[in-house]
């Protein structure tokens, strides 16, 4: 199947994952569909079979809000039932809000308070080195999530200790809970700032699934340095309902009538 | 049920302090909705700003306002401006002495499905050790009311504990409120329970059911967890010779430990918890989680009757 396709699929899952509790963090789960896909569907190497491969490639969701859309691809590539899916925040469920590797097949890092996961993902990587298991480590933040100190530690440290096996993505939509990132606390020039830091840099369409595959391949091929992929997004992309509340859309209301009006646009697209 | 929520009411207090006192500013990091106190902003651009999702960054600020003789608010969930921060409320704000106030919403259980990643658990215990801080978790909105300017000019460093949407009120218009004293809210002879947060309802629910069993409890809220009111807490179990505490926290660090102490020091007796039995949150609904953690009002009336047995 497409990737075009799969997305949709991913896209509809989200939707009814997070229906199934009635609200959720909606928004910035479907600005990183495209990546999802790209990476569980293309890059990675791992095995939903063997969900603890030794030497697999790892996904860190720092912005663990976006746990819906993780679940629904982990569901879709096999990993849990996608039943499951159903069960989001319900009483004693697999499925919470924030990503939780102790709760979810698949999931490879614990995160929710944000700019932790970024941290961990640092370590993660360190620690493949260590093994020389030649895993790459992918990690995505958030836009807001960058605001934390924390991130701009872990980015130092990255670069000083070249976790070139290190793909970060940031989930640039330009958007978060009290406003649009410019008006709050703007990160601009956020390419240049990443470069400053020792990265390299890619700045991209985070929708388009060539331009996430050449970021990814030139990624590997920069030897020294981890890289930084700024994904150019849109909070709440494929349904224009959603789209058009904006800044709005982080967490919203999602009743099972409004899904079956949004999955009619996904699939109509 | 208040008409208000709970975060009306700070917005509603803030707004009446930031016009009446030039000094007060409020800071918040992302999560102004949730707090209540986005709609400042219209009113004060200058004063009611956010510094986005930078916690640790925002307590240093506030506490570098407070060099200059402002006063600062801060908001965010209760994990980000306890855990997250202790350091930047050490250091900057109470050892400095630079008064800031805290806002953290949501406290424990209250995150219902922000789940475990967003349950403060531990903020009280975490904050408690923090010498000369002041820590405050309002019942309801009557006394929120009464507490927040009184907070605004105490000079010190205050965490507010709060619950941010609409709970019964438990005190009448005719309440006083004291920021150190503990409030009797009934008196009793067999045993005493000392509730705060959330728990003071959940507690008056149980009051019934303690009557129907010909249990005479004295219940107390305390609302100031640090300085804890020692007198009131050594005069009623002098009284009952037992003592039950009901919190919405671990039951290591908070408000079983406060009382405790002073027990520990002044009148040794039987102490029995309520309260979240030192594991981590989960998503759920209250309900759910009250359950699960043995925090309803059945459960405190068979701690009641267990600690009763205890008594010398
Ligand atoms: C340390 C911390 N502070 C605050 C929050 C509450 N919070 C959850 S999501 C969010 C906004 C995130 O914005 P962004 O990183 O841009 O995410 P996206 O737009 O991709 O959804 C905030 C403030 C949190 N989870 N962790
Ligand atoms: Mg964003």
């Amino acid at each position: 199947m497409q990737r075009e396709e799969i997305c949709k699929i991913i896209r509809e899952d989200t939707c009814k994952c997070i229906a199934s509790i009635g609200v959720g963090h909606i928004g910035g789960c479907l600005s990183i569909v495209e990546i999802l896909v790209s990476l569980y569907y293309k890059h990675m190497n791992i095995d939903p079979t063997n969900p603890h491969m030794a030497g697999r490639d790892r996904l860190v969701c720092s912005k663990g809000h976006a746990g819906p859309a993780v679940y629904a691809t982990l569901a879709n590539k096999g990993y849990f039932d996608k039943a499951e899916l159903l069960t989001l925040n319900h009483s004693g469920t697999n499925l919470p809000s924030h990503c939780d590797m102790n709760k979810t097949i698949g999931i490879d890092m614990t995160t929710g308070s944000l700019g932790q996961g970024f941290s961990c993902a640092v370590g993660i990587a360190l620690a493949s080195k260590l093994d020389k298991d030649g895993a790459y480590i992918y990690t995505v933040i958030g836009d807001g999530e960058s605001q934390e100190g924390q991130i701009w530690e872990a980015g130092m440290f990255a670069a000083q200790a070249k976790l070139d096996n290190l793909i970060a993505f940031t989930d640039y939509n330009k958007m978060q809970i009290d406003g649009n990132t410019d008006d709050v606390n703007s990160l601009e020039p956020l390419n240049k700032k990443w470069e400053s830091f020792g990265w390299n840099v890619v700045v991209i369409d985070g929708h388009d699934f060539d331009q996430i595959d050449d970021a990814i391949a030139n990624a590997k091929a920069c030897k020294g340095k981890p890289t930084m992929i700024i994904a150019n997004t849109i909070k709440g992309k494929g349904v224009k309902y959603i789209e058009d509340k904006g800044y709005g859309n982080h967490s919203m209301p999602m009743l099972w009538e409004d899904v079956e009006k949004y999955i009619e646009e996904i699939r109509r697209a | 049920m208040a008409d208000m929520e709970m975060r009306a009411v700070l917005a509603e207090q803030l707004k009446q302090m930031m016009q009446q006192d030039p000094k007060v500013v409020v800071i918040d990091a992302d999560l102004a909705k949730a707090s209540g106190t986005w709609g400042l902003r219209k009113d004060f651009p200058d004063r009611a700003i956010d510094v986005g999702i930078a916690e640790q960054n925002m307590v240093s600020i506030a506490s570098g306002m407070a060099s200059y003789g402002y006063k600062p608010f801060i908001t965010s969930f209760t994990p980000f401006v306890s855990r997250r921060v202790c350091d930047q409320i050490t250091l900057s704000s109470c050892y400095a002495k630079q008064p800031i106030t805290i806002v953290g919403t949501d406290p424990g259980i209250c995150a219902e499905i922000n789940g475990g990643t967003h349950m403060g658990m531990e903020d009280i215990g975490v904050l408690r050790s923090i010498a000369d801080i002041v820590i405050f978790e309002p019942v309801d909105t009557v006394q929120l009311k009464q507490a927040l300017p009184i907070i605004a000019g105490l000079g010190k460093t205050v965490y507010i504990r709060l619950f941010r949407k609409k709970i019964d009120d438990v005190f009448g218009e005719d309440y006083k409120f004291d920021l150190f004293k503990a409030d009797t809210i009934k008196e009793g002879k067999d045993v005493t329970i000392f509730c705060t947060g959330i728990m003071v309802q959940e507690t008056v629910k149980a009051m019934d059911l303690l009557q129907k069993e010909g249990i005479d409890a004295e219940i107390i809220n305390v609302h100031t967890i640090k300085p804890i009111d020692k007198e009131t807490i050594v005069k009623s179990v002098a009284k009952t010779g037992c003592a039950v505490t009901a919190e919405n926290h671990n039951i290591m660090g908070g408000l079983f430990s406060a009382v405790s102490e002073v027990l520990a020091m002044s009148m040794p007796t039987p102490v029995l918890p309520i309260g979240v039995p030192d594991t981590f949150g989960e998503v759920g609904k209250m309900p759910y989680l009250k359950q699960i953690y043995k925090m309803t009002a059945e459960d405190i009336v068979a701690k009641a009757k267990e600690v009763m047995k205890l008594k010398k």
